[in-house]
């Protein structure tokens, strides 16, 4: 069984500036990250890997830097790693991409072992749309259960899994019949660290990549040509000084309380 | 008479070829280790010899080691006396010590008969300390009485059997009793006394008792030697030789090529070298009793790390020699033999043990060598660890605060790049004084202080990274070996040739550890430059501050004790307020560790009593209105401890900040 997690290199957002005049990221100099959230995906996967055995791949669709990332994931212990890389694939939206992901999945369910589970992160941090998950799915037809803080169980034979779904304020249980595609919380696991052993190996081994010579998707479908969306401005939003509650230094621990009442009335304080 | 070669000689060779086996069993087991060069200076290595394995000087450095000076030194002289002994035993009547010439005969008779009850004595009062006051509750082994016990056998049947002598040969020469024992106790004072006191008749028999005890006693002596803690009169007079001569703070370079293992996780791993410390050490207990994680509590404890080595090497000796896999781990909770993961854990690196050590056991690398196997290889650490580790790599700071943030300490102050041409030194802020709060003051003040002093100085602003102390000594060796070659290769690219620090953590770092990396850098810690200016008169101070009222100094251990940096920052302090700052109980290459070394600052401390509370409290005793460090993270630790014994009145200040309290208020 081949579970396929799908990461993406981020720039480190919370390094990223805007500039005021072209509205674009300044990328210049800022480190690229694996998306936090596609960690915890892969960390489910290893986990599904140390429990059942099954196969891991990571696919990644980036430009040919994001080779680190997915080297970064053989260190963790994934079994392939595969970088898609084309010209072609680039400027892509959510649609385009999930067209290319989806591709690919397609291409090792044929050649490597039957799919039995898509992880993603559940959005990305720099574009933070949370669509790309759900649209493999769709191209897919897999069955998709997004915000996902907990396998509650799977049965490969009976092909069966049920999943926590973290929702505002509540939590829902849900089963759905295999293949399926996950989007994943923070809440699910908590990866974990390299050995360096495994480090090692992966910055030996040689991330495999495939271009649209490989895939052979149609260009209309992919890349800028693919994407009804394009970007016509981003800006960083005003901060509005919120209200300062209660008073911390005569009363801290009525601040808190009321610190704490109004996290959970917004839903931040994780359950 | 009585010595009888015949039954002699056999239990001779029998008890030598016991005494060879147990050697060889043991010392062995040390071709085991994995090679280090330890034969290096050699002229060095005889000086330090003769200082601390001959001289005892560690050993005199607590009162009761006193009592061992005597034991080792009368131990020394008596060997004389043993070999006649045995000579006498094999060739009996030829070779007698009598039949050297009188003026010197005279001498070495006193000075075995003085040698003798002097370690008669020694070792009495060593067994009365084992059972009314033992240096720690577990010290009352039956091995040391064993010992203690054997020694004063032989020095009371060494007595008897030459008191006996001397009568013999007083009734058999018709000499005056009176007078003949009056010179005879000018040559051996306790022997002579004894004599007058044995019965004429029955002196054949006495003497024969006394020569097969002292013979018996001597032979089990021999025979239980290696297998004993006495082992260490065979290792420690070598172990001194061998001693790392420089400061074993400093942690050996792992070679990060597949198929290399790291760290230590079974006893082969380490050195040759650190075998020979586990069976050299004589469980005397003083780094216990010093180590900051013993006296608080928590589970480690020094001295049982090196004897659980010992007999680990013992237990997977035979596997290991076949190429067998060990049987009892290195680390685990298997008990004797192993280490526990929460001890190794549980170190400071303060290095306290190794100041204490009398035999010059290296106690903190193996430590890290342990850590480095739970890190690197098995992946098994405290879980707060593993941000820190990220942080680290990712953003190369222990906050995981963005990059662009370092330069926000400064945002008021003019501040030049360092540059190699126009700057003499670079001043590495360091993390915490570029991200932390109340050390950015420091770094401010420092500033303000070089600009006074004219000195020309620039940083490296947004370009600076951690020099990667705390995963160093947690043990990842692996990211520290990326953080540091991407650092040296920075000061190379840029240049710099003098640094000023004012973390003691950058400073051992940069100073020590990338020497390794081929860099030899000028590093000076804030405290001496400041004392320095203060010398040369580039920093006048026409009036003292009173602001700090009574102070009291606190040494960082990466200061003190790890690079020998005590002076100057109690000269910066006593320049700054005309006074010398109070001592704690504890100072110097003594002073007790704030708890936050080895990366401890990063980690949760849920065992035991608080260390950095242990420590406030002492510094407390002093009264002082401000405890000065020189450390950022000693700063942290005293504020933290200072708030939860509400005792907050009391001020942290850092020197640089008393130096700039005096000049600019």
């Amino acid at each position: 069984m081949l579970i396929v997690v799908c990461i993406k290199q981020v720039p480190d957002t919370t390094q990223v500036q805007i500039d005021p005049v072209t509205n674009t990221l300044v990328r210049d100099g800022i480190p690229f990250i694996v998306n936090p959230y596609d960690t915890h995906a892969l960390e489910e996967a290893l986990r599904l890997k140390d429990r059942f055995g099954c196969t891991v791949a990571a696919i990644s669709m980036g430009p040919p830097n994001a080779e680190a990332t997915l080297k970064k994931a053989l260190a963790l212990g994934a079994d392939h790693a595969i970088l898609l890389s084309d010209r072609v694939f680039g400027g892509a939206d959510t649609l385009a991409t999930s067209n290319v992901l989806a591709a690919a999945i397609r291409k090792l369910h044929a050649e490597v072992d039957e799919v039995g589970l898509v992880l993603c992160g559940k959005q990305t941090i720099d574009g933070d749309t949370a669509q790309v998950g759900p649209g493999i799915a769709s191209r897919l037809d897999y069955r998709q259960l997004t915000l996902v803080d907990k396998i509650v169980d799977l049965d490969f034979t009976a092909k069966k899994i049920r999943v926590s779904r973290k929702l505002e304020g509540r939590h829902e249980i849900v089963e759905a019949p295999l293949p399926a595609m996950l989007t994943v919380v923070r809440e699910l696991n908590r990866p974990r660290y390299p050995k360096v052993q495994m480090r090692l190996a992966a910055a030996e081994a040689v991330v495999e990549v495939w271009n649209n010579k490989t895939l052979q998707l149609d260009e209309q479908k992919i890349g800028l040509k693919g994407s009804p969306t394009w970007v016509s401005k981003i800006f960083s939003p005003d901060r509005i000084k919120g209200e300062i509650l209660g008073d911390g230094y005569a009363d801290p621990a009525g601040a808190a309380a009321l610190l704490i009442d109004k996290l959970m009335a917004k839903d931040m304080l994780p359950l | 008479m009585t010595p009888n070669p015949f039954i002699f000689a056999p239990l001779l060779l029998a008890s030598l070829a016991i005494f060879a086996w147990g050697c060889w069993k043991r010392l062995s087991l040390i071709s085991l280790g994995q090679p280090e060069e330890r034969f290096d200076n050699i002229g060095t290595r005889v000086g330090d010899m003769l200082r601390y394995a001959f001289g005892q000087k560690r050993v005199l450095a607590k009162p009761f080691g006193f009592n061992h000076f005597i034991i080792f030194w009368s131990f020394l002289i008596l060997m004389i006396a043993n070999t006649e002994f045995i000579l006498n035993g094999l060739f009996p009547h030829t070779i007698k010590l009598v039949r050297l010439p009188f003026e010197l005969y005279v001498p070495l008779a006193f000075m075995i008969d003085i040698a003798s009850l002097l370690a008669l004595t020694a070792v009495t009062v060593a067994a009365l300390r084992r059972v009314f006051a033992p240096p720690y509750p577990e010290a009352r082994t039956l091995d040391a009485f064993f010992i203690l016990g054997m020694i004063a056998t032989l020095m009371l049947a060494s007595f008897t059997l030459n008191a006996s002598d001397l009568a013999a040969y007083m009734f058999h020469s018709g000499a005056d009793p009176v007078s003949f024992l009056a010179t005879a106790r000018k040559i051996m004072p306790v022997s002579a006394l004894l004599a007058g006191q044995l019965p004429p008749l029955q002196l054949e028999t006495i003497h024969a008792a006394a020569w097969w005890a002292h013979a018996i006693a001597l032979l089990t002596f021999i025979c239980y030697l290696p297998i004993s803690k006495h082992m260490h009169i065979l290792t420690a007079i070598p172990n001194c030789f061998l001693h790392r001569l420089e400061k074993p703070n400093t942690q050996p370079r792992e070679v990060f090529t597949v198929g290399n293992r790291f760290g230590v996780g079974s006893v082969d791993r380490y050195s040759w070298k650190d075998l020979l410390d586990s069976f050299t050490c004589t469980e005397c207990g003083r780094c216990q009793n010093v180590c900051p994680a013993s006296i608080t509590g928590k589970p480690l404890n020094p001295r049982a790390v090196i004897h659980d080595i010992k007999v680990n090497l013992l237990e997977n000796g035979a596997a290991l020699k076949k190429g067998a896999a060990p049987q009892t781990p290195l680390i685990g909770e298997a008990g004797e033999g192993s280490v526990s993961a929460e001890s190794i854990w549980a170190c400071t690196t303060c290095g306290a043990c190794m100041e204490a050590c009398p035999v010059l056991i290296e106690h903190m690398p193996k430590i890290i060598q342990l850590r480095r196997h739970l890190v690197e290889t098995e992946v098994e650490f405290p879980e707060e660890l593993l941000n820190l580790f990220e942080n680290m790599e990712g953003r190369s700071n222990p906050w995981g605060i963005a990059p662009s943030e370092r330069t926000k300490w400064c945002s008021q102050l003019d501040v030049k790049p360092f540059d190699r041409d126009t700057t003499e030194y670079l001043f590495y802020v360091g993390c915490a004084g570029s991200f932390d709060s109340r050390n950015k003051h420091v770094s401010v003040a420092m500033a303000q202080l070089l600009d006074k002093a004219g000195i020309s100085w620039g940083t490296l602003g947004k370009d600076e990274k951690c020099c990667g102390d705390s995963v160093r000594r947690l043990g990842n060796e692996y990211v520290f070996d990326k953080m540091a070659k991407e650092n040296v290769a920075t000061f190379i690219e840029r240049g710099v040739k003098k640094v000023i620090t004012q973390c003691p953590h950058c400073f051992t770092t940069l100073k020590n550890d990338y020497r390794q990396y081929g860099l030899e850098l000028e590093v000076i810690h804030h405290s001496q430059l400041l004392r320095n200016l203060v010398q040369d008169g580039r920093l006048v101070l026409d009036k003292t501050t009173e602001e700090m009222g009574v102070t009291v100094f606190h040494d960082s251990c990466y200061l003190g004790r790890h690079n020998d940096v005590y002076d100057a920052p109690r000269a910066v302090i006593e320049a700054a307020t005309g006074v010398a700052p109070a001592e704690m109980e504890r100072n110097r290459n003594n002073a007790f560790c704030c708890g936050a070394g080895g990366g401890r600052m990063w980690m949760e401390e849920h065992v035991g009593e608080r260390i950095n509370l242990t420590r406030v409290s002492e510094a407390l005793e002093q009264k002082p209105d401000t405890i000065c460090v020189a450390c950022p993270y000693c700063m942290t630790m005293f504020e933290d401890g200072l708030k939860d014994v509400k005792a907050d009145n009391v001020k942290v200040r850092d020197v640089a900040e008393v130096m700039a309290e005096a000049l600019f208020r």
